[in-house]
């Protein structure tokens, strides 16, 4: 239908309506009534949103009966801009979730075996307090180690440092974004940071590798991706998956998988080759450049064809794209980028285009953000940890900047060539059943532990293996640590609570204080409370907790001497590399024993009937944290396995029937999966959601639906520079019966 | 391949995966209406013709039932009401435009003409009733003499509310299955063929049974005319309206349709009846009970049809 | 005054963030929904299109669940907003019936429920609780009657279309493409 039409029926319409039904009735004026509404008289608390770490800012608003009704975006905050996501949005139902841990548990039996009894907070507080001092005495403080994701690590971090460890691992390191940090800050100095450094409002052209933007619904870059195509930006989108964002994009490369560091190298090729970089940012900030010429002379285009089945002329076209849009061109780095173990070389090649194309530290490429200096409450130094993971590992993942997650579990697995195994874990957060690979050693290192404590909201399949539970309170009902992450312009945020803590639940700052007490560590959290803290904290910034009790988020001016993008506004930058520059040839590499230029390797490939299982996210939920939540899994409440046509007709699949998968190594998912049969997925790979199949039947929405890809990673690729645990090497194949009677 | 589905996991009770908001209730209460409207038309027809003497059950003894019918179908309507407290809204106005009110008000107003009408030939079947009070008789007397009007007033609201039964569906045009005009004569023509044979099997007179054994034998064949009809109207209709006839044509109501309805509802009990007319002895329960079930099964898969039959968008 | 909205499936990803904030917004009870994201995926892989929509009640000129109502509880409000009377809903279903959208459903209290705009909201001159959560923006609310209202100027300068209006139902919810 076009314009004109549309008017004249508008036009027929309004006529025949006035005569049918009046149309503007104004008896019916429909001013609701405000019962109906809870929301006319709503009263708005400030708060930053715990359910990914995007950390949005934003509104909670309470009812006239002092109901908790509905989360809303902060419009003074960079992170939303006044917008939640979905998860954001439904971060009421983590409230309302009647399957939240309610009070502190103290395991009666073995563990893996869900006998708990009620303990009163002392109890549990002084249960710790003995497993922590006697596992000092016998091992050491170095050997506890802490996991943590979210806000109220910081308080068990400070915990576990006063005591004397400093092994506090988040999966989101070693599991996650650890290779790309790893290879920005080899080639730049600087890593890209949380929330990513990327300028995409203002790009021309944003590449995605693997990024599933829309369905990843990191709130920044999604809105920024719309505003930015509203302009006018093109996407490449190089994914086996023809995504959401893919669908966006003005090319899309349906890459066959694994081969993503052929198809960078043959853009670099063709960039330099066709004198298409920037010859001048190079010139001026770059290291290595003679030898990347040398060393991707022979990755032509058609080389990279045989390879990642993408034709030359579209390697080719894709690298002009970028070049046309430079320096205003963002070849994204990705976040979860532990895919086949050389994922901080992929990462290497990444940055390394980013600086063909002059793209960092320019407008529409790579900001330089900057973030309040934040002072927090002062404590005394904390004593300094004789050992760390590090010591487990001689000579291995020597470029490692935070700790593994991964390599903390396998120094826990008890072996004779270290001397000292983990004995204690504190896991705030984090479900590591779901969120390390190779379960079988997940568990067979918490076997080893001497003391396990858990701090969760949710009764977790991590919690079932804790010797001691400590039941949070929603980030809706706790004050946290002020938020201050770096972004375009500095900003602080304050979480505070919006109602009182449901059930036997508390805030981890109160927690982490009270075990700090039992054992005689209190004056590490001198304060009285969080308020007191929070005081002093803001006070030095010169704000106060009245004052971000009414804002919620408080913007700060960038010194002058620190510019948003320093490639365009300074004369002279030196870079925090070896060289001082850009290093296209990484010397920090080098002198560590890796390749300083990154190389390509051929990976495995599905075996005959066997399908590359790929894994991702689903805007709705992040991961096992949304697994249960009332108004998320209304929207799913299962995953699916995606499953290419002609693999469907080869097997004789059905859509939305259930079966098994089975990996390369005879392991079958413990729960049944729908299939879900779509011309959006390869027919060498299948695809599915992370974060279902939960097999704790005290979530009673997650329980039993859906399969979890954590079941069938048992293959990891271990990246040699920084321990990075490639997960994207197994291979999938389809079972119509239940594993147990077949697989062993 | 085009693939269309809801990602938000949209699961609203009864409307999804395919809509069946609409359970036993409707049809039952549909065939209800049909079944009163068929014994009203008749009765009051053969009433003008004056043949009521000749036709007693057809005329005089079933509408007794006619209440009863009409109770038991408001009933079941007001089992399906969902906000039931609310349903006296129902009669606070007339919306020519929602056959669901004109049904309604229709029902209303029927319900105590057929009391009057019953009225009018209690003394005729019960020699010895005795309406007892004065005022009573009085009123049952004035109705005997407006007995003319009144079956003309009859006949006319029960042709309204036999086809109300088929045009309450064939409103809907969001369901491409019962977007078709030929519902209503459908439904009436059936609810007169259940009356058709209930009478001839109540009927204690040969002649009686072999008229209403007759007039059933025409009404089955207009049956069958119109189904027919339904579908080439369907299948020359929009893309949506020949999938509705397809489901019924090779999809999953094929089968219950083409047993239930035209096979054993409506083939096998004319085949039977005119069997009958040739005096070949047949059990004289069996087309009767066929022609009910059949009645019965029509209605139910056709509103179960229609719920299924969607626009595609 | 003809309230409409327009959703440009360029900008959409499908999120479900219109889903949840008119959950909580409208106490809209778990397990039903008055919106709702459809995906429609074209082609053979690797040729392939993908349209995604935000769908919800099309706030139809010519309604007909008002036509089919036989108590008047749907009916048209201020600007052309379709909306149910609790109070005066019965129950039948025949507007859910009627519906070629699937807009409607049976609240669990009985009645008929479905979006309303957030009509609260517009009266007080914010947009929908859906539209004001996009984080994508590609959703807009407005007045077709008026020329500079920002979705008569993207319904004037870019492709659209509508739902099935060949069911004649005149929607008020418009599809960018």
């Amino acid at each position: 239908m076009n314009r004109r039409e549309f008017i004249k029926i508008a036009g027929v319409g309004a006529g025949s309506l006035a005569f049918a039904t009046p149309l503007f009735d104004f008896s019916k004026e429909e001013i609701l009534a405000p019962d109906a509404h809870p929301g006319m008289y709503s009263k708005r608390t400030p708060t930053y949103c715990e359910i990914c770490f995007w950390k949005c800012a934003g509104w909670v608003h309470t009812n006239d009966k002092g109901q908790i009704w509905k989360i809303t975006g902060n419009n003074d905050d960079p992170h939303s801009n006044g917008r939640l996501c979905p998860r954001g949005t439904g971060g009421v139902g983590m409230y309302t979730d009647e399957d939240r841990l309610k009070t502190p548990l103290i395991r009666t039996g073995e563990r893996g075996k869900q006998v708990f009894r009620e303990a009163t907070w002392d109890e549990a507080f002084t249960y710790i307090a003995d497993g922590l001092k006697k596992i000092a005495e016998e091992h050491g403080p170095e050997c506890v180690a802490l996991f943590t994701h979210g806000s109220g690590g910081k308080y068990f971090g400070d915990l576990i440092k006063a005591y004397g460890s400093k092994n506090i691992a988040a999966p989101s390191y070693a599991q996650c974004r650890g290779p790309r940090e790893v290879g920005f800050i080899a080639t730049y100095g600087e890593g890209v940071q949380s929330p990513e450094r990327v300028d995409i409002r203002d790009t021309r052209c944003l590449v995605l590798i693997g990024s599933h933007f829309g369905e990843n619904m990191h709130n920044g870059p999604v809105q920024e991706i719309a505003q930015a195509t509203g302009k006018g930006a093109t996407i490449i989108t190089v994914d086996p998956r023809f995504s959401t964002v893919a669908s966006k994009s003005k090319f899309w490369l349906p890459i066959k998988p694994a081969t993503d560091m052929a198809l960078l190298l043959a853009w670099m090729h063709v960039i330099i080759n066709e004198d298409l970089y920037d010859k001048e940012y190079i010139e001026k900030y770059a290291y290595g450049f003679e030898d990347l010429k040398a060393h991707v002379a022979q990755m032509t285009p058609e080389w990279a064809y045989g390879i990642t089945t993408i034709k030359p002329e579209v390697i080719r076209e894709t690298a002009r794209e970028m070049a046309n849009a430079s320096p205003r061109v963002i070849v994204h780095p990705g976040r979860h980028v532990t895919w086949y173990g050389d994922d901080t070389q992929r990462l290497r090649a990444v940055a390394m285009l980013n600086a063909l194309l002059g793209s960092w530290g320019r407008r529409g490429g790579y900001y330089y953000p900057a973030k309040v200096s934040f002072k927090s409450f002062p404590h005394p130094a904390f004593p300094k940890p004789a050992r760390s993971w590090k010591d487990a590992f001689p000579g291995k993942y020597k470029l490692a900047g935070l700790a593994l997650a991964s390599g903390i579990c396998d120094a826990t697995v008890p072996s004779s060539e270290r001397d000292c195994s983990f004995k204690g874990w504190i896991v705030n957060g984090t479900n590591l059943i779901h969120t390390l690979p190779n379960q079988e050693n997940t568990l067979k290192a918490i076997d080893a532990l001497d003391l396990m404590v858990v701090i969760d909201t949710m009764p977790m399949e991590i919690t079932g293996y804790a010797d001691v539970i400590l039941p949070e309170c929603t980030y809706l009902e706790r004050y946290d640590n002020i938020r201050v992450g770096p972004h375009r312009e500095p900003t602080i945020a304050l979480r505070m609570p919006a109602a009182k803590p449901k059930y036997n639940t508390k805030p981890a700052w109160w927690m982490a204080k009270g075990i700090a007490e039992k054992m005689g560590l209190g004056h590490y959290f001198a304060w009285k409370d969080i308020e007191e803290k929070l005081e002093w904290e803001l006070k030095q910034v010169g704000s106060s907790l009245e004052e971000m009790k009414r804002l919620g988020v408080k913007k700060f001016q960038r010194d002058d001497d620190d510019p948003l993008y320093p490639m365009e506004d300074l004369d002279d930058f030196e870079f925090y590399t070896n060289t001082g520059k850009i290093e296209l040839y990484s010397t920090a590499m080098e002198d560590e024993g890796y390749d300083p230029l990154p190389k390509y390797t051929a990976h495995e490939e599905p075996p005959y009937g066997y399908y590359r299982l790929i894994y991702g996210r689903a805007p709705m939920h992040t991961f096992s944290r949304t697994a249960n939540n009332p108004n998320l899994t209304d929207l799913m409440d299962e995953n699916s396995v995606w499953v290419n046509p002609k693999v469907a007709q080869e097997w004789d699949l059905k859509n939305g029937q259930y079966l098994w998968l089975e990996n390369q190594d005879g392991v079958v998912s413990k729960t049944p999966i729908k299939v879900r049969i779509t011309e959006r997925i390869r027919f060498d790979s299948v695809y599915m959601v992370h974060g279902f199949g939960h097999t704790n039947n005290k979530l009673t929405r997650a329980y039993g639906r859906g399969a979890s890809d954590a079941d069938l990673i048992t293959k990891v690729h271990i990246d040699p520079v920084m321990g990075g645990t490639g997960m994207r090497g197994n291979f999938v194949t389809f079972r119509f019966e239940a594993g147990k009677e077949l697989s062993s | 391949m085009i693939e269309e589905i809801i990602t938000s996991g949209r699961m609203n009770p009864e409307i999804d995966p395919v809509l069946h908001v609409w359970g036993w209730e409707i049809p039952f209460y549909l065939f209800l209406g049909g079944l009163a409207a068929g014994i009203l038309i008749f009765s009051a027809y053969f009433t003008l013709r004056g043949r009521q003497d000749e036709l007693p059950i057809a005329v005089k003894w079933m509408p007794l039932s006619v209440p009863f019918l009409i109770g038991i179908g408001l009933i079941s309507l007001l089992l399906d009401l969902s906000h039931i407290l609310y349903a006296w809204q129902l009669f606070t106005n007339i919306r020519w435009e929602s056959p669901m009110s004109w049904g309604a008000w229709t029902l209303l107003i029927i319900t105590p003409l057929s009391i009057a009408w019953i009225a009018i030939w209690m003394e005729d079947i019960f020699p010895k009733w005795d309406w007892k009070f004065d005022e009573v008789k009085t009123v049952v007397k004035w109705l005997k003499e407006q007995r003319r009007i009144l079956a003309q007033i009859l006949i006319l609201l029960s042709i309204i509310l036999g086809m109300y039964t088929g045009i309450l569906l064939s409103a809907f045009n969001a369901r491409p299955f019962w977007n078709t005009s030929i519902l209503g004569p459908l439904f009436l023509t059936s609810g007169l063929s259940a009356s058709a044979a209930l009478i001839a099997y109540f009927s204690k007179t040969e002649l009686e049974k072999r008229l209403f054994t007759r007039i059933d034998i025409i009404l089955i064949g207009i049956e069958l005319f119109m189904i027919v009809h339904l579908f080439m109207g369907h299948l020359a209709g929009t893309q949506v309206h020949i999938q509705a006839a397809q489901m019924f044509l090779g999809g999953a109501y094929t089968v219950p349709f083409w047993t239930f309805v035209v096979g054993l509802g409506l083939l096998l009990p004319v085949s039977l009846e005119l069997l009958e007319l040739k005096h070949k002895f047949i059990p004289a329960i069996v087309p009767v009970v066929l022609i009910i079930a059949g009645n019965l099964a029509l209605r139910f898969i056709v509103v179960s049809a229609g719920q299924a039959s969607r626009w595609l968008y | 005054m003809r309230y409409a909205m327009a959703v440009d499936t360029q900008k959409c990803v499908g999120c479900n963030d219109c889903v949840v904030a008119c959950q909580t917004e409208n106490d809209v009870p778990i397990g039903h929904c008055r919106d709702w994201i459809v995906e429609v995926t074209t082609g053979t892989y690797p040729d392939l299109g993908l349209e995604i929509r935000s769908e919800r009640c099309n706030h139809c000129a010519n309604a007909p669940c008002v036509r089919t109502c036989p108590t008047e509880a749907s009916h048209y409000a201020a600007g052309g907003i379709v909306l149910v009377e609790e109070d005066e809903c019965i129950g039948c279903k025949a507007c859910i019936t009627s519906c070629p959208y699937d807009a409607r459903f049976i609240h669990p209290e009985g009645y008929v429920d479905k979006c309303t705009f957030c009509i609260h909201r517009v009266e007080k001159g914010q947009n929908p609780a859906c539209v004001s959560v996009c984080p994508t923006h590609a959703m807009i609310f407005g007045n077709l009657d008026d020329p500079n209202s920002d979705i008569s100027k993207a319904m004037a300068t870019r492709k659209w279309k509508s739902l099935i209006p060949e069911a004649g139902t005149e929607p008020k919810v418009f599809y960018l493409l």
